[in-house]
């Protein structure tokens, strides 16, 4: 391979570090009216009167909306396929408010200033009801948050608002409770996983106009443009032919863009107005009111006989939705799914669980999406089991992982919403992973621990992880290929590029086929109107599922350019050869651009465009094991991260270096999660954590060294043999992390983030233990 | 109000509102390059250069800096483009929105520092918040421009 599997540098990268415009607000209308939202100051209330009077009198206002004023038509902003598994339980505006920063009214005016002193004047009468704010007490808590009508699943998913239940769900491999019983050692343990913010640098940005053809523009900051189309037009009643939405550059989403957050809004006003509009949430509003990461407790039952065998696993979780049941059941689901597969030799498996309703920020996509949170408890339990077993927690992962031509039952029960899809792990490099990863970290030297000076300790932790490619049978991409005179080509695919590179791979993959250069593949992404369907860059689809469609585009436009050279050259199609520069036929011969001006200008004129697609029917998941080593100070539990080490499996990497960017982003966000980054809300359910200053995300001087390598593997299946790389970077540094600090301390953290503080009472607590047993 | 300085090199007047801070006045002029990430003085990316120093252009009233001088990358393309090479060949850059404020972080790090370690790299730009990048091969590639240029 000559463009595959080789650096190359993102094509876009050049250009917007100098600047040039490309972003959603680079792009708004310089006369867009300024929208602003009024956000309740209650974590749950009644709106029983709303006076826009003084509000619609002040210059400059252009229209005041409420409840009074926009469609009461359910919906989810999830934006997900059709029908979407999460619950209808969203109006654009409501009565009822559900978590303090919650929308009450929307205005748009000529100027920013404006918009915000009419917001002052808009009077509100609230009814104060009671929050619901733990939980673990929302199933029976006299609350209601969605008493009202008109909601609904879109087929069944568990969805019992009337017990502030958004999901719940249960499946069952063979007889836990019995195979449980028959065990030489059982465990049981309750994990805690905190909400966490996307906090990507690009605040949520829309704007809408009008255009000459008199249809609705919406230029937004989005992972799912087709879906924000749908979405508008089946909320909004617009059809589906006067939306166009065009996804500019993105700056950063990991899961907080697959929603729609701001798009209603502008599309109403502008709407109603006419006029083009915009709206970018400030850095508040990001933090308040758009996502974050599903809270969740795991309770855990791991059971193995005495010669290390796992034997059972029984899980049971709790997840918190917040306020809107976007993306409850799916992401509850990955926490199963995308991490109980991990030990498939297992005589029984149960996963059951409830999603709640509760009156804090809605809880969405998230990078991981349920894989993190689960894989923090299963690999923390992992290693508790080890300590119980007396077992090197290697050898341990060894005996009992997946490995390649294996499967789990797993995958055939448990999809994401519905059934799943029967697969063999036709590449599964994990063996590969963690016997790199103990070299890498030197294991074998530190493991558990190593005392560096009086008080201070070096001590490693691991976990594995395993994520998906894609949605099988729902995520569809697709790719169209145009070629030009002179011989260069047009990439137009709906695959949404969000920063994570994959204009870049998805043209390295069009080249590599087209035996051409990267700069012969001028790629444009995405708009409904000009690029093919794509279902948008979530669930670690882009590479595999989008490559695919590219891939099937880029082998029709390469037979299409044989049968055109054939007919040039007079010869029969077996005889050509094409090395992507030059056609050749014996003596006879054409070159790629004098084909394609002829193509153009001369004989037998006509375009030359290819389309493919691609539905994945699997969903082949990459691997990895993470390694982390620490140094941890005893006397006080503060410590600091050394080195990070991963070992990644996701098939060929199209592009190395975007690849490792992707694994690498992704260990440093986990770090985030795993070590401080925590949402954390006062006791009447307003937010603390609302500004970079008090919800910190890790710098440039976090960690200290990460080491990452990628195992050798080709999945047949997908694009040169390459599998997803967004999310399983994510995965694996609070497991990680915990099992270190185990490693040095003996003390096992169970709820994120792991602080110094929680280190430090855990050795207290354990230094009472010895001191009492000392005494007995 | 009046205020005049020179945007990139080149003296100009612009018509403010007193309480206007220097992040609005250039996105107002098209100086797209200059981003809004918090507008509290948080995260780096509207990093200007005022005077050839780094700061965040959300907490400089314009009215404030009659005369002094403004340069974002739109007045840096060459050097700019240089450090992208590195950027580009390291994996560097994602999405891209904090990379312009960097940029210019980076330049005025090289003024002030001969031979930087790493750690005075890694704090001179420890406000120059990324969350894709994990830092890392931005390190790298820093680590390599300041080599090249020296």
């Amino acid at each position: 391979m000559k463009i595959v599997k080789h650096k190359t540098p993102s094509i876009d990268g050049k250009g917007i570090m100098m600047g040039r415009p490309a972003y959603t607000d680079d792009l708004a209308d310089p006369n867009a009216l300024f929208i602003k939202i009024l956000r309740s100051p209650y974590a749950f209330a009644k709106i029983k009167s709303i006076d826009v009077t003084q509000a619609k009198k002040l210059e400059g206002v252009e229209i005041v909306l409420t409840h009074h004023d926009v469609p009461k038509k359910s919906f989810t902003r999830a934006g997900q396929g059709y029908p979407e598994p999460s619950p209808h339980d969203k109006f654009v505006l409501d009565e009822y408010v559900r978590y303090v920063g919650d929308e009450v009214a929307c205005v748009a005016a000529i100027s920013e200033k404006i918009a915000v002193k009419a917001l002052e004047l808009i009077k509100v009468e609230y009814e104060v009801l009671e929050p619901v704010l733990d939980f673990e007490k929302a199933i029976k808590h006299p609350s209601i948050i969605h008493p009202e009508d008109g909601i609904h699943e879109m087929f069944p998913i568990g969805f019992l608002p009337k017990k502030n239940i958004a999901a719940s769900y249960e499946m069952n491999v063979g007889k836990v409770d019995q195979v449980l019983k028959d065990c030489d050692v059982v465990i049981e343990e309750s994990f805690y996983t905190q909400a966490q913010a996307h906090a990507m640098m690009e605040p949520h940005t829309v704007n809408a106009r009008i255009d000459f053809q008199n249809r609705l523009v919406i230029y937004t900051s989005t992972q799912t443009p087709f879906h924000v189309r749908r979405i508008l037009s089946q909320t909004l009643d617009v059809p589906l032919s006067k939306i166009r939405v065009i996804k500019p550059r993105v700056g950063g989403g990991f899961g907080g863009k697959q929603a729609l957050h701001g798009e209603m809004f502008a599309a109403l006003v502008t709407l109603r107005t006419g006029k083009a509009s915009k709206i970018t949430y400030t850095r508040k509003e990001v933090f308040e009111s758009s996502y974050t990461r599903h809270p969740m407790r795991i309770d855990i039952k791991l059971g193995a006989n005495q010669d290390g065998t796992l034997k059972a696993i029984d899980c049971y979780i709790l997840s918190d939705t917040g306020a809107y049941g976007e993306h409850a059941l799916t992401v509850f689901m990955v926490a199963g799914s995308k991490v109980l597969p991990l030990y498939n030799k297992v005589d029984a498996v149960r996963f059951r669980g409830h999603v709640v309703y509760t009156n804090h920020v809605s809880a969405g996509a998230y990078r991981g999406y349920g894989a993190i949170q689960g894989n923090f408890a299963l690999e923390s339990a992992i290693d508790i089991l080890c300590a119980k077993l007396g077992m090197d927690p290697i050898l341990f992962r060894q005996k009992n992982m997946i490995l390649e031509g294996q499967t789990s039952p797993i995958f055939e029960i448990m999809g994401e919403g519905t059934e799943g899809t029967a697969m063999n792990m036709e590449s599964c490099k994990l063996d590969f992973c963690v016997k790199r990863g103990v070299e890498l970290s030197q294991w074998r030297e530190t493991y558990p621990y190593k005392q560096l000076q009086d008080h201070k300790v070096k001590a490693v932790g691991m976990a594995i992880a395993m994520q998906g490619s894609g949605i099988p049978y729902i995520d569809m991409g697709a790719a169209t290929i145009k070629l030009n005179d002179d011989g260069f080509y047009n990439l137009m695919v709906g695959a949404t590029d969000i920063g994570q590179g994959s204009d870049t791979i998805l043209a390295q993959i069009a080249a590599e086929e087209l035996m051409t250069t990267v700069d012969k593949v001028i790629v444009y992404s995405s708009d409904s109107d000009l690029t093919p369907f794509d279902t948008g860059a979530y669930a670690s689809s882009t590479t595999y599922v989008s490559g695919n469609a590219v891939l099937n585009a880029a082998k029709t436009m390469k037979h299409m350019l044989m049968e055109e050279a054939a007919r040039a050259l007079k010869v029969d199609l077996d005889h050509i050869e094409f090395d992507g520069y030059t056609f050749k036929s014996a003596e006879k011969e054409i070159s790629f651009s004098n084909l394609a001006n002829r193509l153009y200008y001369n004989e037998d004129q006509k375009q030359l465009t290819a389309t493919g697609s691609y539905v994945g029917t699997k969903s082949p998941p990459p691997f990895m094991a993470g390694f982390i080593e620490i140094e941890l100070d005893q006397e006080t539990g503060e410590y600091e991260i050394m080195n990070y080490v991963s070992v990644v499996d996701c098939g060929t990497t199209i592009n190395p270096k975007l690849a490792q960017g992707q694994v690498e982003g992704g260990i440093v966000q986990g770090i985030g999660m795993a070590a401080y980054e925590e949402v954390i809300y006062s006791s009447k359910g307003q937010l603390i954590t609302n500004s970079f200053l008090n919800y910190k995300i890790p710098t440039s001087k976090s960690v200290h060294k990460l080491t990452t390598e990628f195992a050798e593997s080709y999945e047949e299946s997908g694009p040169f043999g390459a599998k997803s790389v967004g999310e399983i970077g994510i995965d694996t540094p609070p497991a990680a992390l915990a099992n270190a600090v185990y490693n040095a301390t003996g003390v096992r953290i169970t709820s994120l983030p792991i602080t110094p503080q929680k280190i430090y009472e855990g050795m207290m607590a354990l230094k009472q233990k010895e001191n009492a047993n000392e005494n007995k | 109000m009046k205020v005049e300085f020179f945007l990139n090199d080149r003296k100009r007047q612009f018509d403010v509102s007193p309480d206007e801070y220097l992040l609005e006045t250039l996105r107002k002029n098209h100086i797209t390059s200059v981003k809004n990430g918090c507008n509290e003085s948080t995260c780096g990316v509207c990093s200007v250069l005022l005077d050839g120093k780094p700061v965040l252009s959300c907490t400089v009233l314009t009215i404030r800096i009659e005369d002094q001088h403004v340069t974002t990358v739109e007045g840096l393309q060459d050097e700019v483009s240089h450090i992208s090479d590195y950027f580009g060949d390291e994996g560097a850059d994602q999405c891209g929105f904090c990379n312009s404020g960097l940029a210019l972080t980076i330049i005025a790090l090289k003024k002030e520092y001969k031979n930087p370690t790493d750690d005075d790299i890694k704090n001179y730009i420890v406000g120059n918040l990324c969350r894709c990048s994990g830092y890392q091969a931005q390190l790298k590639a820093i680590k390599r421009y300041l080599e090249a240029s020296k």
